[in-house]
């Protein structure tokens, strides 16, 4: 059904008009660094995961550029919070992808090889996992980093050590040390955002609708009907870390 | 620039935040360091608790050895840390979960309640007797090590040796949690195959073991050749026996990981076994197994084996003992540096790229390694370990 023009700036108009009101209200308590404690924001009240549907991702490496702009990370090609995956995988064997991620997708990806190769070719976003039961919150020696009661993962950056045993821990490489603080970075689900009702910056640009933000407790949010009308998959399942980025379409080669 | 080249090195796929290593040569110095002190100790108690009397000339060496290492020991890591101001946070607000949080604890442990402890409480006779025959700030800084103390009864003796067997037969365990500790550190974590493995500890720990015998033999050879005494050759024969066991146990624990790693062949297992065959070739094949482990391994056996004359078999154990030091330096190397050299998507490789003068460079590691034997050598100055005093100059 073709909406109207005026009912669409009308509908648009009000929901702007209330995530800038929440968003202004909100913005103190994301100044003074507790989000979650801005007026509205219930942080018992959410579970945040991501859902993330591979045959939508196009690798255009918005979200990357996105992510880097909106959370100051670093430009070098050495530092992500969400980065894109190219896979190729030649007929037959699943065993040793090509796998390859230019500056983390953040140019996007050049042609690589001639169309019709046979191949089965697709992007994988990456990001932190946001685990529930998350190796680098067990191992920080003092808590700097740790899981918000939101299920989200972060980092008190005034009192990490600079140890580096997180990095390690992270079975998806989606730790790294910020040159210029000298502590470590992540994804935080872009918690100032989501704090203030709106989406990720990665959810937000992402042209295809390939990743979508989700609250595992909310019943009416769309991830419950996306985890149910999709086979998903977590990565590394064997880590038990208990991973909420969920792919849609995620082929088993793909680590 | 830099970073163009870092990635031109790289080789098939790793994470983008893989690039980079994070744990430098600092962090393979603290396992060797703390192996050091962990081996020496244990030799030393070989002689105190388990009455092994032939090593008696290397006692006091031995523990004085383990001291002047182990105030080294966090140096390579406070350098290492972003932030180390903030590291006395581990005391004040340890987060119980991780493996790291305890190691100001156990350090602190082994350091002042068995360590420093025993070394008091044996040297204790001969501070007081410095205190009271020294002059000028010598006889100051004797007083102040003496605590105090200036009984040196033959019954208050009797009751120093008694509690200082206590504080070995407490240390033992302790020099065990120490080392069993590193290795756990690196052993418990899951998302590294190359790390994870339950018999991380236990290889950590023979290898301190051989590490700190191979040391003390080294240092009691030196120390001997320096101050003009003969070498007690019924000790030396018996610390190179033991270096000799210890090397087998831990030789056949790390063969043992190796057959299983082989024959389970997980998904970890290409990836690995491509990286010790091409990286790690010459770090872990020529040095450590073969050149680390196995000369040394074989020429210790010779000693044990065929009767060969003093002279022989000092050059023997000396040349085995650089080596076995050369090839357990090369497990840490192979343990901390290996382990970051893959991908953890097993697709890939990255190099490491060791700076000289630089924060976590050559240089610092070096001087970290200076260090214990400038310490040792003021400790063995302060508190000579061997008996007999110094004879006098003669003119004559």
């Amino acid at each position: 059904m073709p909406t109207d023009r005026r009912e669409f700036l009308i509908g648009s108009g009000r929901v702007l008009l209330i995530a800038s009101g929440a968003a202004a209200g909100a913005l103190k308590w994301v100044l003074a660094g507790a989000p979650e404690q801005a007026p509205g924001y219930d942080v018992e009240g959410h579970w945040w995961a991501m859902a993330i549907d591979i045959g939508r991702c196009i690798g255009c490496g918005n979200c990357v550029r996105a992510c880097k702009a909106e959370n100051d990370v670093p430009l070098e090609p050495l530092y992500f919070r969400t980065w894109v995956e190219r896979y190729q995988l030649p007929e037959g064997d699943t065993d040793r992808p090509h796998v390859d991620s230019p500056n983390g997708g953040y140019d996007g990806f050049p042609e690589r090889d001639e169309p019709g190769a046979g191949s089965k070719d697709f992007f994988v976003p990456k990001l932190c996992n946001q685990c529930a039961h998350s190796p680098c919150v067990q191992v920080c020696p003092v808590g700097a980093t740790f899981v918000s009661p939101d299920g989200v993962v972060l980092v008190d950056t005034t009192y990490c050590l600079g140890c580096r045993y997180c990095v390690q821990a992270c079975p998806y490489g989606s730790r790294f040390i910020d040159p210029r603080s000298q502590t470590v970075d992540k994804c935080t689900l872009c918690y100032h955002r989501i704090t203030r009702g709106l989406t990720t910056a990665c959810c937000e640009v992402c042209p295809t609708g390939a990743r979508a933000l989700g609250d595992l407790k909310n019943p009416s949010d769309p991830i419950h009907g996306f985890l149910r009308e999709h086979a998903v998959h977590v990565l590394k399942p064997q880590m038990a870390t208990g991973a909420k980025v969920f792919y849609a379409g995620l082929d088993g080669s793909v680590r | 620039m830099e970073v163009a080249t870092l990635l031109s090195q790289v080789e098939g796929f790793m994470y983008p935040n893989e690039v980079e290593l994070q744990w430098s040569v600092l962090i393979v110095l603290y396992p060797f360091i703390t192996g050091l002190v962990a081996g020496a100790f244990i030799l030393a108690s070989l002689e105190r608790v388990f009455k092994v009397e032939e090593v008696r000339p290397t006692y006091r060496l031995a523990l004085l050895t383990a001291l002047a290492f182990l105030l080294v020991a966090p140096l390579p890591l406070q350098l290492h840390l972003g932030h180390p101001e903030r590291s006395f946070e581990m005391y004040l607000t340890p987060h119980t979960t991780s493996a790291m949080a305890m190691f100001g604890f156990v350090y602190l442990w082994y350091l002042m309640a068995v360590l420093v402890v025993e070394i008091w409480l044996d040297y204790r006779r001969d501070i007081v007797l410095q205190a009271r025959s020294q002059t000028g700030a010598l006889r100051f800084i004797y007083r102040a090590m003496a605590l105090g103390s200036d009984n040196i009864s033959p019954r208050s003796l009797e009751i120093d040796d008694r509690v200082g067997r206590f504080v070995t037969i407490v240390g033992i365990p302790s020099a065990f949690l120490l080392h069993g500790y590193v290795g756990f550190i690196f052993g418990s974590v899951k998302a590294n195959p190359w790390w994870s493995t339950p018999m991380m500890p236990v290889v950590f720990l023979f290898s301190a073991m051989v590490s700190g015998i191979a040391l003390v033999l080294l240092l009691y050879m030196l120390v001997s050749w320096v101050r003009r005494t003969a070498i007690d050759m019924r000790c030396l024969d018996t610390v190179a026996r033991y270096l000799f066991y210890a090397f087998l146990i831990d030789f056949s624990l790390e063969l043992l990981d190796l057959v299983h790693r082989i024959y389970e062949a997980d998904e970890s297992f290409k990836s690995l076994d491509f990286m010790v065959k091409t990286r790690l070739f010459g770090s872990q094949i020529l040095l450590q197994i073969i050149v680390g482990t196995l000369v040394p391994l074989g020429l210790l056996a010779l000693a044990q084996l065929v009767r060969l004359g003093d002279r022989a078999r000092k050059a023997l154990y000396a040349v085995a003992g650089v080596l076995t030091l050369i090839g357990i330096f090369a497990m840490r190397w192979n343990v901390v540096i290996g382990g970051q050299l893959f991908s953890k998507s097993f697709l890939g490789y990255t190099v490491y790229k060791m700076g000289f003068a630089t924060r976590e460079g050559l240089l610092p590691a070096i001087l970290l390694m200076v260090l214990p034997f400038v310490i040792l050598a003021l400790l063995i100055r302060l508190l000579p370990p061997w008996p007999e005093p110094a004879p006098p100059r003669d003119p004559a």
